[in-house]
């Protein structure tokens, strides 16, 4: 599995005329393009960084076999953008513009125009594509309570069509997701016209004739580790529930863009959702019913990780305190709850509500990455927000310059060895290309490979090259 | 909203619960000590954030406007 995260991105300055974020993001890449050649490019790591549609800098990880390296990757793409963008500050005060640069992961900007985090899941191509996204779809739907990253409408929630979501209109309110106002449609292949749940372009970035790679966009961008693995946890245990075959309960949405914002403006999860049958059943039904299975699921297959149990109980947590209309149990650990705690907490000191110009900038800095001056990263840092059982953070640092165990780890040497080496590549998700003369490719087609007879032999060669022209001038470091 | 519901929660809870004559004093180090702790690491956060948030809430928000993703 593997996740794209679209950075929002801002400059402002004290006074005068700040970048455009256009420009801002240019310039955030330009340390890139100089050794890349390119605004778009593979890093050591495995990942892939570049400016991606309207100018979002995007970060797309390595393909991950866990959800412990999934996690930390996803996290080693802030640190890595969160570097640049310390470059680019450093860079604007020395020529007297100064300012600051701002990188939020998050999923909408004040004008409404929204952006994305893309999680991708590889299954086997046997599955019957049309049948897992049927069943997933008021899965996603419904996701949004276990992990959505929150969000607050001062003038409460926008109106979809005729429909109306607030008990009191105008009325300041909060909702689980970002992106759940952004969503148009269920599945198609488009993503940015008529925003769909899953995008189904079929780009499997491996074997065609094995594997098939499941684009999910309805996410929302989330800044906790807790959150994060269990957003992908549970969505990876439905897949395989549905991939075994098992005989599985029809809940077809009857809207499900309808769907998506009446669940993520209803915090008692309690709302009736239609479904294609005609009946009714809120969030909480059938975000219940999912557990169940998958649970039934597990103790009959046993748990193909060793955190299995982990993703079961804090996925039942989550509901039993959306149930209970008492968070306090999930505050430090979903992004949604933890928000509205900090939130709460300031509104409670300050006598105000959520119409509050600041408590709308403190929802916008929850999700600024940089370390000390992002609220969620602050949270963290005092052990107000939770870390994934068994990390302290160390293992992000690790993975900015470290592949996972899969392919990566290929594609990640040989994109080191060729900086060092001084050469020139030409990379995608299956093909490392060594531009030149000699014109050497290695193809990767199974993602899940650690070792390629072809690559061990690209790389001896291009660390041969990198021992010979160690006397030249070495290749600009990379970030 | 929380802090309506908090407390509201509080409220009934001092109307279930009969206060005695003369309440104990809270034992140091006990439930209070910590809810103590708790509401002072809020305060303290609060207050580092003030710190490092810019100082027009407004324009700030209003100024964060990207082209959409995907």
């Amino acid at each position: 599995m593997g996740l794209e995260t679209e950075f929002g991105i801002v400059h402002t300055v004290p006074t005068g005329a700040a970048l455009s974020p256009d420009d801002t993001a240019r310039r955030l890449f330009r340390p890139i393009v100089e050794w890349g050649r390119s605004s778009n490019v593979f890093l050591p790591n495995g990942a892939r960084l570049y400016l991606d549609v309207g100018s979002h800098p995007e970060y797309a990880t390595a393909e991950c076999a866990t959800l412990e390296d999934t996690v930390a990757h996803d996290r080693a793409g802030e640190l890595i953008v969160d570097d640049m963008r310390g470059q680019l500050e450093a860079k604007l005060a020395e020529e007297g513009t100064g300012g600051s640069v701002y990188l939020f992961k998050n999923n909408v900007d004040s004008a409404g125009n929204s952006f994305g985090s893309h999680e991708n899941y590889m299954i086997a191509r046997s599955t019957r594509f049309a049948r897992l996204v049927a069943h997933l779809i008021p899965f996603l739907v419904t996701r949004q309570l276990i992990a959505g990253a929150g969000r607050v409408h001062p003038q409460g929630p926008v109106a979809f069509g005729q429909r109306s979501f607030s008990q009191n209109a105008g009325q300041p309110s909060y909702s689980f997701s970002q992106r759940a106002d952004h969503i148009w449609e269920d599945s198609s292949s488009s993503t940015t016209r008529a925003r769909p749940l899953i995008n189904t372009r079929d780009e499997p970035h491996g074997d065609a004739e094995r594997f098939r790679r499941l684009h999910v966009i309805v996410g929302d961008s989330t800044m906790s580790t807790t959150t994060t693995a269990l957003r992908l946890g549970a969505t990876d245990l439905m897949l395989r529930m549905i991939e075994a075959g098992n005989a599985l309960i029809d809940r077809t949405l009857k809207d499900p863009a309808l769907a998506l914002r009446q669940i993520s403006h209803d915090l008692t999860g309690t709302v009736p959702v239609e479904l294609a049958d005609g009946t009714q059943r809120s969030a909480l039904d059938l975000q219940r019913e999912y557990l169940e299975t998958v649970t039934r699921f597990v103790q009959a297959n046993g748990a193909h990780h060793d955190r299995v149990d982990w993703v079961l109980d804090l996925w039942a947590r989550t509901l039993d305190a959306v149930q209970r209309r008492d968070f306090t149990g999930i505050d430090t650990e979903i992004d949604w709850a933890i928000k509205k705690k900090l939130l709460d907490s300031w509104v409670a000191r300050n006598g105000s509500d959520y119409a509050a110009p600041r408590v709308a900038q403190m929802d916008l800095a929850f999700h600024d990455v940089a370390p000390g001056r992002g609220l969620f990263r602050m949270l963290e840092e005092r052990g107000m927000a939770a870390r994934l059982p068994g990390t302290d953070g160390s293992e992000a640092q690790t993975a900015v310059t470290t592949p996972p165990e899969t392919r990566a780890k290929l594609r990640g040497a040989l994109v080191k060895a060729a900086i060092d080496a001084g050469k020139h590549t030409t990379i995608d998700w299956v093909n490392v290309k060594i531009n030149g003369a000699t014109q050497r490719i290695v193809t990767l087609r199974d993602p899940f490979l650690t070792h390629d007879d072809d690559a061990a032999a690209m790389l001896a060669i291009l660390r041969r090259e990198a021992v010979r022209g160690s006397e030249q001038p070495p290749a600009p470091p990379i970030i | 909203m929380a802090q309506e519901r908090i407390t509201s929660t509080g409220s009934k809870r001092e109307e279930e619960t009969p206060l005695p004559d003369s309440a104990p004093a809270p034992a140091p180090g006990g439930p209070s000590a910590a809810a103590q702790a708790q509401a002072n690491q809020a305060d303290d956060l609060l207050a580092d954030i003030d710190a490092v948030l810019e100082a027009n809430a407004e324009e700030f928000v209003k100024g964060f406007v990207q082209k959409g993703g995907q």
